[in-house]
């Protein structure tokens, strides 16, 4: 079946989606983004965290065929520009970063928090990550990451 | 792919399409469809039925009526006044990410003896609006689990919404799982002291075949609170340990992965005092719910 939908901004109309098709399936391989990652396939890791019309979700949690009309942001779109988001460059800058594999779903949940919560404390930060796994880092440099956004962004105008 | 866009449609494309598996925020569903052990034909699209995603007051208030498709985000953000226990569940489902997209209803469809909202439907003794092209039933949240996984829909039914009492006095909600998030509970518990009625309310979750309501834990609070609800202060220390006791036996927990049947029985134990001594506290101090 077909699927209509807002990318990051470009709309695209997809033929020949499987019914059952998770949307994370369908953004890695009908519309070619690889950022969003594939790891747990549950909704236990995080990684595929995307936007569906503004809200956090797991992609792997979405049929595809759901999204039809809606409008979907993944990690490669949070930049409007087309470049770094500041969240991307803190995580860049505080070594929040080993094999890499969760950062993309990292940074999308950093990147809702900080919208809702310009100025998070740790605890509100472990909270509203606890739905994203990292097997390398320990987590501090990433808490390190949001906060030095959070400072960076909140110091903008 | 079935995508009805009102109530009345859902119905009718849920009784000419049986094989269809209803789907809205996929938390379940889709983790089967993934895993491979579940492949429905089609799926039955809830996401874009109108005014299935929101909450009112029915009964001249005294009840919320939580509309199928509203997410446990939205019942933390809206509902901890009225229905403290359920927000209080709702907070240790999953992740954001999960309470962004789960709904109470999915998790009544589910009917897992795990489910977190469960506890605290039986402790407020809800009522699940069942229905479809024949009509609309009220299914009581004690009729409602009849087996592991399975419950009293019938295969042409879709829950419309879930009906819970506005609290009239403290509830609390507790769990036990390996960490804060992420978890399925190893067991859980919730406790309603219904002071307009009066009446104690239990739920018990994780430690039986279907959640359970712990009845002679029920009985024997309400026998103890008797005419003393306005001075819970005069409630024997004793009473917390026994009303523990009788929440365990109330239990018929198996050994698995999460966790043995002896733990359980002795968490629920630990759970259902502590549950007490902070509902008594609320009561002590006032805290009742507007």
């Amino acid at each position: 079946m077909r699927v209509n939908v807002t990318v990051n901004g470009v709309a695209h109309s997809v033929d020949h989606v499987w019914a059952l098709e998770s949307l994370l399936d369908f953004l890695r391989e009908r519309v070619g983004l690889r950022g969003t990652k594939n790891a747990c396939e549950q909704g236990e890791c995080g990684s595929c965290s995307v936007y569906v019309d503004g809200v956090l979700v797991c992609s792997c949690l979405v049929a595809a065929v759901q999204v039809e009309g809606r409008s979907v942001v993944t990690v490669e779109g949070l930049d409007s520009g087309g470049g770094m988001h500041p969240v991307q460059q803190a995580f860049l800058d505080a070594g929040a970063v080993q094999c890499g594999f969760c950062t993309p779903g990292m940074v999308v949940a950093a990147h809702c928090l900080l919208a809702d919560n310009p100025d998070p404390d740790d605890l509100t930060v472990r909270e509203e990550l606890s739905g994203n796994l990292c097997r390398c880092t320990g987590y501090q440099k990433i808490l390190d990451a949001v906060h030095l956004a959070a400072e960076r962004t909140g110091a903008a105008p | 792919m079935l995508r009805p866009s009102s109530w009345r449609g859902a119905m009718l494309l849920r009784s000419q399409y049986p094989d269809a598996s209803p789907i809205c925020g996929g938390t379940d569903l889709m983790v089967d469809i993934n895993f491979g052990r579940a492949r429905p034909a089609t799926l039955l699209d809830l996401t874009s039925v109108e005014d299935i995603d929101s909450w009112e007051l029915i009964d001249d208030g005294r009840t919320v009526r939580i509309g199928a498709g509203m997410s446990y985000t939205r019942i933390i953000d809206e509902l901890s006044g009225l229905c403290p226990a359920l927000a209080q569940a709702a907070r240790t489902i999953g992740s954001p990410q999960i309470r962004n997209r789960g709904t109470v209803a999915g998790n009544l469809a589910t009917a897992s003896p795990a489910g977190d909202s469960h506890p605290v439907l039986l402790a407020c003794w809800a009522q699940v609006e069942a229905e479809s092209v024949r009509g609309l039933r009220l299914i009581d949240i004690d009729d409602f689990f009849v087996g592991p996984k399975r419950s009293a829909l019938e295969p042409d039914e879709l829950i419309r919404a879930v009906r819970v009492p506005a609290a009239t006095g403290p509830q609390q909600f507790a769990k036990v799982g390996p960490r804060n998030a992420m978890v399925i509970a190893t067991v859980s518990f919730a406790l309603n002291l219904d002071t307009a009625t009066p009446r104690v309310g239990t739920g018990i979750g994780s430690a039986g075949p279907t959640p359970l309501r712990a009845r002679a834990a029920e009985q024997m609070l309400q026998d103890s609170l008797d005419d003393r609800w306005d001075a819970p202060g005069s409630v024997d220390e004793d009473v917390g340990r026994q009303f523990g006791a009788l929440v365990a036996e109330a239990a018929s927990p198996i050994d698995d992965v999460r966790g043995s049947a002896e733990y359980r029985r002795h968490a629920l134990a630990v759970l259902g005092r502590r549950c007490l001594s902070w509902a008594l506290q609320d009561l002590g101090e006032g805290e009742v719910a507007a």
